[in-house]
């Protein structure tokens, strides 16, 4: 018997902080993955978020940096102009992505800079300890919304994806989610294909990746991923939302 | 033939393998590791056909498939 699956080179064989059954360590191999596969290690450049990932400098083995929360488009954006030759890629969770980065976000895709983002939408704050998150579905109980998020006092999720979509800069934009095999395999593709449009040259590249939660959502890992099926992929539908690489 | 091997000091009992399991040849063993979860195994070699679903969902990557 000969191995045919195991951990890319990519990825340190050190232990993830994570709690059991994160989706954060399924992305994280997959990007992983994706770089083996693209060949592109030596060249590739982390920018780490503040949120679960803040760690991934111990777990990637290319080289990483870190951001304040909220700025890794920022710091992704100097490094590749300086850099014009790395492969530069943003790693980040909703609470910074999507509420404290919002501009930088925003600024950057509609600069069009040539860089890769892995968003990492699981619906809720998760270091803090499960705070509402700006991607909190309506009637999800969080820490600070105890009786369910309501429309009236708290908004609506936001639909980062879509939003990004409306702006000239963005060049590839898909959603996916590690809920199942098949929908890990399908994301895989996805993480492969936005490195590969950078390595192209094509432009910005946006993956948001619909993952679960188990801890701070209370519910076992089987049961938090049956929640993203059931529940959250109605409001985040999965797949390409625009392609202008070809 | 197939089998996997199941890094056991780094499994956290998550179950996400044992339930992407297409055979349902994945358990979780009687014993506790060092960091104090009942760690998955391989319970049915036999069964065993080395289509990865266990390896795709392990979020910890502890999971090796030969075939």
């Amino acid at each position: 018997m000969e191995k045919i699956l195991s951990r890319p080179k990519a990825l340190k064989d050190f232990p993830l902080s994570y709690c059991p059954g994160c989706g954060h360590g399924i992305v994280h191999r997959l990007v992983a993955q994706a770089i083996d596969d693209l060949g592109i290690r030596e060249r590739t450049i982390a920018v780490a978020p503040v949120g679960c990932a803040v760690f991934a400098y111990n777990y990637f083995n290319f080289d990483t940096t870190e951001a304040p929360h909220g700025r890794p488009p920022a710091v992704a954006t100097g490094i590749k102009r300086t850099n014009p030759d790395k492969i530069v890629f943003t790693y980040q969770g909703d609470g910074d992505l999507a509420a404290i980065g919002t501009a930088e976000t925003i600024h950057c895709a509609n600069r069009g800079e040539n860089i890769t983002v892995i968003f990492i939408n699981n619906a809720n704050y998760g270091m803090t300890g499960g705070q509402m998150a700006p991607t909190t579905l309506l009637g999800q109980v969080t820490e600070t919304t105890p009786f369910g998020r309501d429309p009236l006092r708290e908004g609506y999720p936001i639909n980062v994806c879509e939003l990004l979509a409306g702006l000239k800069g963005t060049k590839y934009i898909e959603r996916v989610s590690v809920c199942d095999a098949p929908n890990v395999m399908k994301a895989g593709k996805a993480i492969k294909k936005a490195f590969q449009n950078q390595v192209e040259g094509r432009g910005y590249s946006f993956i948001e990746v619909v993952s679960h939660c188990p801890v701070d959502w209370g519910k076992t890992p089987l049961e938090a991923t049956k929640w993203v099926k059931d529940e959250m992929l109605k409001i985040f539908p999965l797949g390409i939302i625009k392609d202008e690489t070809k | 033939m197939a089998k996997i091997t199941v890094n056991q000091e780094r499994c956290k009992g998550c179950g996400l393998c044992v339930n992407a399991c297409p055979k349902k040849c994945i358990g979780f063993s009687s014993e506790i590791n060092k960091i104090g979860y009942h760690y998955a195994v391989l319970k049915n070699e036999e069964a065993c056909v080395g289509c990865g679903s266990c390896y795709q969902m392990c979020p910890d990557t502890c999971i090796e498939v030969y075939r």
